[in-house]
C-alpha cells in the first residue's frame, strides 16, 4: 500500500509539474499574440527582466543548485556572451549570432580552464577564488582596447529586425526572444534533470566519495556540468546587451552582476527546476516596483529592501520559495513529510 | 581462479604504520571475511583496495589487471564497488533515486536504469521506502541502500565494510541472506565484520589482521582454534563457542 | 631608487592597514567557519561614524577610533546575535548571503542618507603633514594608522595567546563541543568574537579617516582584499594574516607602479588564485 501510495505520489507531482510548465510556457507565449499586452510598456520590460534574470539563475541553477558547487564568478561568461554579441555587432558591424555562438564557446572552454584547478579547493577557498576571478577579469577588460577598454561597446543605430536582433521602437521582439531563451534554458535543465547527468551532478552534491564509489567521475560530472552552466549563463549574457544597445565591463562582469546569479536561485529554491523561476518572478517586480513607489524616499531603498529580503530568506528560509511551498505541502519535494508520515502507518 | 590479489600492500599515516606488507588473495565466486580488533587496519585497507588512498608500496590486482592508485570512479568502472561502515546515503534524493545513479553507470538509458534499479531495490528488501529520502530511514535501511546502490553497478566483486554491524538481530539475519545470495548470483564477496556470527558460517576463508600485519589466513574453522587469533581478537569464549555451535548464526 | 624605496614604505604600510582591516575577519573564519561579507561595510560604517564625529563634535580621528571601534563592537555583535546565527548551519553558504544581504543593506542605507558623495574629514591634527623617510615621502595619518595597526595586531595577537578569554576563544576553534563540555560559553564566544572582528574593523576605519575619502562604495574593494589576506594567511592566524597582508600590499603597490596602476588589484588576485591553486589552504595554512 505504501509503495503504490508513493509511486502515485511521485507520478502525480511529475504531471502536475508537466502540466505547469506547459501552462507557463502558453501563458507567456499568449501575451505575443494579445493585442497590447506587450508592446512598449514598462510591464514589458518587467517581464523581459524575469524572463532574463530567471534563465540566468536557472545557467547558474545547474553548476550550483544541482551539482553543488556554488560559483561566485558566472558574472564573466555572461560577461564573455555578452562581449561576443557586442564585438559582433560593434567591431565587425555585422549581425550577432556568429559572435553570440563564439562567445558562448569560449565561456564554456574558459569555465573549464578555471574550473579545473578551482574544483580542487574547498568551501570558501572556492568561492574566494571566484570572486578573485571576477575581478581578474572585470579589470582586464577595462584597460583592454580591443574588446573597447572602459568606454565598452556602443551599438549602432540600425532598423529594428530580427536578423540584427534589435528593437527600439517596440519590445515584442525582446520579450519574444527572451522567452525563447527561457524555454530553451528551462528545457535543458528540464531533460538533464532526470537524466544520467542530473543524477550523476546531484550525486556529486550529495556526497562525493560515495559517487565516486559507484563509478562517477566527479571531476568529468563537474566540469560538463560548468561548462554547460557557462555556456547558458553567455546566452543570457549576449541578451543582455542586445537589450541594452551596449556592453562595457563593470556593466556585466561586476561582483554583483554575479551575486544576482546566486541569489535568485536561492531566493527561488536551489537545486529546484522551478526555484529560478520564483526567484525571478518575485524578486525583479519587487525591485522594479519599489524603485518607482519608493522614490520619495531617496535613492537605494529598492536596494535596501531587496538587502533586508535575502537577510529575511537566510535566516528563515536558506531554501527559498520551494521551501516555503514544501512548508505547505504545495509543489516540489516534500518526501519528508511523507516520510514521518509512512512510519506512523 | 583468483579475482582479487593483494601484494604486500603497505600504507602509512605519517609515521603511524596502518598495513604492513599485508598479502591475500580472492577466489571468483567466494565470500572472504577480513577480521581484526579495532585499528588494525582493515578499513585502511578497504580503502587501499577501493582506490580511496594510495597504498605507498604493494599492488593491488584486480581481474588482471593492476588498479594501485587508481581512482575510485575507474576501479568501480571495472567492476570493484565497495559500501562505506559509515552509510553514505546521497540524503536528498529517495532510495530509488540513490540506486539510479549506481544504475547509469551500465545503463546510460533512463528507462533501463530504473528498471535495473527497481530489481536492485526490490532484491535488498527496500521497495516499500523507494520514494522516501535516503537520509530519513532507519540505519538498518541504510545499510541494505548501501548494498543496493552498489549492486546497481553490477560488480564483479564486492567490498562490504561492516553491513552486519548495527543492525538488529532479524535485520541482521536479512542481510547475512543478502549476503549469501549475492554469492548465489556469482559475485565475489570481501567483508570487514565484526560479528563472528555472521561473518564465520558463510566465509570461504578469513583473513585476520592485527596492528596492521596479517596474522593468518584460512578457512574459518582453522581461524576459531588459532592460538594467535584468539588471543589478538577472538578470545578464548568464542573460540569454545564456535566449537560448540559448529559455526551456526544467532547464537542471542 | 627614490621611487623603490617610495613604493616599498607605500606596500608596507598598506599591508600593515589591511592586516588590521583582515584581522577581524580571520578569526570570525576561523572561530565559526563563516566568512562576513559585510566585513568592508562595516569599515565603511566606521568611517562616516568618525567623519560624522569630527565634523559634528570637532573630534580627531586620532582620539574618536575609540568611539568606532566601540560601536563597530557592538554593531557587529549585533549582527551576528539577530542574523548570523540565525542562519548558520540551514544551508550552505547561508551565512556569506546573510551578511551579504546586510552589506547591500548598510551600503544603500548610507547612499541614501550620505549621498554618493565622496566625503574627506578636514581640519584634522595630521592634515597634509609628511614625513621623510630615506629619501621617501611619507604621508604622516597613513603612517599613523599603519603603525598603530601593528600594535593592534600585537595587542589583539597577544589577548588570543596569553589570556583566559582568549584561550577560550582558541579552544572554540579547535573544538566547539570539547570546548563546552570544558564550560566554555560558546555561543558568547561567537558573539565576542563577531564584536572583536567590527571592533578591529571600526579602528581601522576610524584611524583611515584621517587621509582617505569616505563614499558608500569604500568597503567593497577593502573586503575583497580581506577576504585574499584572511585566505592567504591561513584562517584564524593573526600573524598569518599581517604576513599575508604585508605581502599583498607590496604586490599592490609594486605591481602598480612598474605595471600600470589598473594592474595593481589584478596582480593581487592573480597572486592568490596563483598560491591557492598550488597550496590549497593558503601559504601558511595547514
Amino acid at each position: 500500500m505504501n509503495d503504490k501510495n508513493g509511486s502515485f505520489m511521485k507520478s502525480k507531482r511529475r504531471l502536475i509539474d508537466n502540466i505547469l510548465w506547459i501552462g507557463l510556457i502558453a501563458v507567456l507565449a499568449a501575451l505575443i499574440f494579445i493585442p497590447g499586452a506587450i508592446g512598449k510598456s514598462t510591464h514589458t520590460h518587467v517581464l523581459v527582466l524575469v524572463l532574463l534574470y530567471a534563465s540566468m539563475a536557472q545557467s547558474w541553477n545547474i553548476l550550483g543548485g544541482y551539482c553543488g558547487q556554488i560559483s561566485f564568478g558566472h558574472s564573466v561568461f555572461f560577461g564573455l556572451g555578452a562581449y561576443g554579441a557586442g564585438m559582433a555587432m560593434v567591431t565587425y558591424g555585422s549581425m550577432p549570432w556568429l559572435g553570440i555562438l563564439a562567445g558562448a564557446i569560449i565561456a564554456a572552454v574558459t569555465s573549464v580552464l578555471l574550473g579545473w584547478p578551482c574544483f580542487k579547493l574547498r568551501g570558501h577557498y572556492f568561492a574566494i577564488a571566484t570572486f578573485a576571478i571576477v575581478e581578474i577579469f572585470g579589470r582586464v577588460f577595462l584597460i583592454w582596447d580591443w574588446i573597447g577598454g572602459a568606454l565598452g561597446l556602443d551599438y549602432p543605430i540600425i532598423k529594428d529586425s530580427w536578423s540584427y536582433f534589435l528593437w527600439s521602437s517596440n519590445k515584442t521582439g525582446y520579450y519574444t526572444g527572451a522567452l525563447v531563451l527561457f524555454v530553451f534554458i528551462f528545457g535543458v535543465v528540464r531533460y538533464i534533470e532526470s537524466r544520467k547527468l542530473g543524477y550523476y551532478m546531484r550525486a556529486v552534491k550529495e556526497g562525493q566519495e560515495t559517487a565516486e564509489s559507484l563509478g562517477v567521475n566527479s571531476t568529468k560530472v563537474k566540469l560538463t556540468a560548468m561548462a554547460l552552466s557557462a555556456f547558458l549563463a553567455a546566452l543570457c549574457g549576449a541578451f543582455f546587451a542586445q537589450y541594452n544597445y551596449r556592453v562595457d565591463p563593470p556593466m556585466v562582469m561586476s561582483l554583483d552582476m554575479s551575486m544576482k546569479f546566486v541569489l535568485i536561485t536561492i531566493l527561488g529554491g536551489m537545486g529546484t527546476f522551478w526555484g529560478p523561476f520564483l526567484g525571478a518572478a518575485v524578486l525583479i517586480p519587487l525591485q522594479e516596483y519599489t524603485r518607482t513607489s519608493l522614490a520619495f524616499l531617496g535613492p537605494g531603498v529598492d536596494q535596501m529592501v531587496y538587502g533586508l529580503l535575502i537577510i529575511f530568506m537566510m535566516v528563515r528560509q536558506p531554501k527559498g520559495i520551494m521551501g516555503f511551498l514544501a512548508e505547505f505541502g504545495i509543489l516540489g519535494r516534500n518526501e519528508k513529510k511523507e516520510a514521518t508520515g509512512d512510519d506512523a502507518s | 581462479m583468483t579475482l582479487l590479489d593483494v601484494h604486500g600492500l603497505t600504507m602509512k599515516f605519517g609515521s603511524l604504520v596502518a598495513n604492513r606488507e599485508v598479502s591475500f588473495s580472492v577466489d571468483e565466486g567466494q565470500i572472504v571475511g577480513l577480521i581484526g580488533p579495532n585499528g588494525s587496519g582493515k578499513t585502511t585497507l578497504f580503502n587501499c583496495v577501493s582506490g580511496l588512498y594510495k597504498p605507498i608500496a604493494g599492488r593491488v590486482v584486480f581481474n588482471g589487471k593492476d588498479i594501485t592508485s587508481k581512482p575510485v570512479h575507474e576501479i568501480a568502472q571495472l567492476g570493484l564497488t565497495r559500501t562505506f561502515q559509515i552509510v553514505k546515503p546521497l540524503s536528498d534524493m529517495t532510495v530509488l533515486e540513490n540506486v539510479m545513479v549506481g544504475a547509469y553507470l551500465r545503463y546510460p538509458d533512463r528507462e533501463a536504469a530504473r528498471e535495473e534499479a527497481l530489481k536492485c531495490v526490490k532484491l535488498c528488501y527496500l521497495e516499500e521506502f523507494r520514494d522516501r529520502l535516503a537520509g530519513d530511514m532507519t540505519i538498518g535501511n541504510k545499510k541494505r541502500l548501501e548494498v543496493a546502490r552498489i549492486l546497481a553497478t553490477n560488480p564483479k566483486m564486492i567490498l562490504l565494510d561492516e553491513s552486519v554491524a548495527g543492525l538488529t538481530s532479524t535485520e541482521a539475519k536479512e542481510m547475512v541472506a543478502l549476503i549469501v545470495k549475492l554469492r548465489e548470483e556469482g559475485r565475489t564477496i570481501l567483508m570487514v565484520e565484526h560479528i563472528m556470527e555472521a561473518i564465520m558460517p558463510i566465509s570461504d576463508k578469513i583473513v585476520v589482521l592485527s596492528s596492521g600485519s596479517k596474522i593468518a589466513e584460512g578457512r574459518p574453522e582453522e581461524i576459531a582454534s588459532d592460538e594467535r587469533v584468539i588471543s589478538a581478537y577472538l578470545g578464548e569464549k568464542y573460540a569454545k563457542r564456535f566449537a560448540h555451535s559448529g559455526g551456526g548464526v544467532g547464537h542471542e | 631608487m627614490d621611487f623603490f624605496v617610495q613604493v616599498l614604505i607605500d606596500g608596507l604600510m598598506n599591508g600593515a592597514i589591511y592586516g588590521l582591516v583582515a584581522a577581524g575577519l580571520s578569526l570570525i573564519w576561523g572561530v565559526m567557519d563563516v566568512i562576513n561579507f559585510a566585513h568592508g561595510e562595516f569599515l565603511m560604517v566606521a568611517m562616516y561614524t568618525c567623519y560624522w564625529i569630527g565634523m559634528l563634535v570637532g573630534l580627531d580621528p586620532l582620539f574618536s577610533w575609540v568611539l568606532t571601534g566601540a560601536f563597530l563592537f557592538f554593531l557587529s555583535a549585533g549582527s551576528y546575535k539577530f542574523i548570523v546565527r540565525r542562519s548558520i548551519g540551514k544551508a550552505a553558504m547561508a551565512p556569506l548571503l546573510a551578511t551579504f544581504g546586510l552589506s547591500i543593506f548598510l551600503k544603500n542605507f548610507c547612499l541614501n542618507r550620505f549621498t554618493p558623495n565622496f566625503r574627506l574629514l578636514s581640519g584634522t591634527s595630521l592634515e597634509g603633514k609628511v614625513t621623510h623617510i630615506f629619501g621617501a615621502i611619507v604621508s604622516q595619518p597613513k603612517l599613523v594608522t599603519a603603525i598603530f595597526s601593528l600594535v593592534m595586531l600585537c595587542v589583539l595577537h597577544y589577548m588570543i595567546k596569553k589570556t583566559r578569554i582568549g584561550r577560550a576563544i582558541q579552544a572554540t576553534a579547535m573544538d566547539r563541543e570539547a570546548a563546552e563540555l570544558m564550560g566554555v560559553d560558546t555561543e558568547r564566544i561567537f558573539t565576542l568574537v563577531f564584536g572583536i572582528g567590527g571592533m578591529c574593523v571600526g579602528i581601522a576605519g576610524g584611524f583611515m579617516t584621517s587621509y582617505l575619502a569616505v563614499f558608500p562604495e569604500v568597503g567593497a574593494l577593502f573586503s575583497l582584499i580581506a577576504f585574499v589576506v584572511v585566505a592567504l594567511g591561513g584562517f584564524g592566524s593573526i600573524p598569518g594574516a599581517l604576513c599575508a597582508a604585508l605581502l599583498i600590499g607590496l604586490v599592490e603597490s609594486f605591481a602598480g607602479f612598474y605595471i600600470a596602476p589598473v594592474m595593481k588589484y589584478v596582480a593581487v588576485f592573480a597572486l592568490y588564485l596563483a598560491v591557492v591553486l598550488v597550496r590549497p589552504k593558503g601559504l601558511f595554512g595547514w
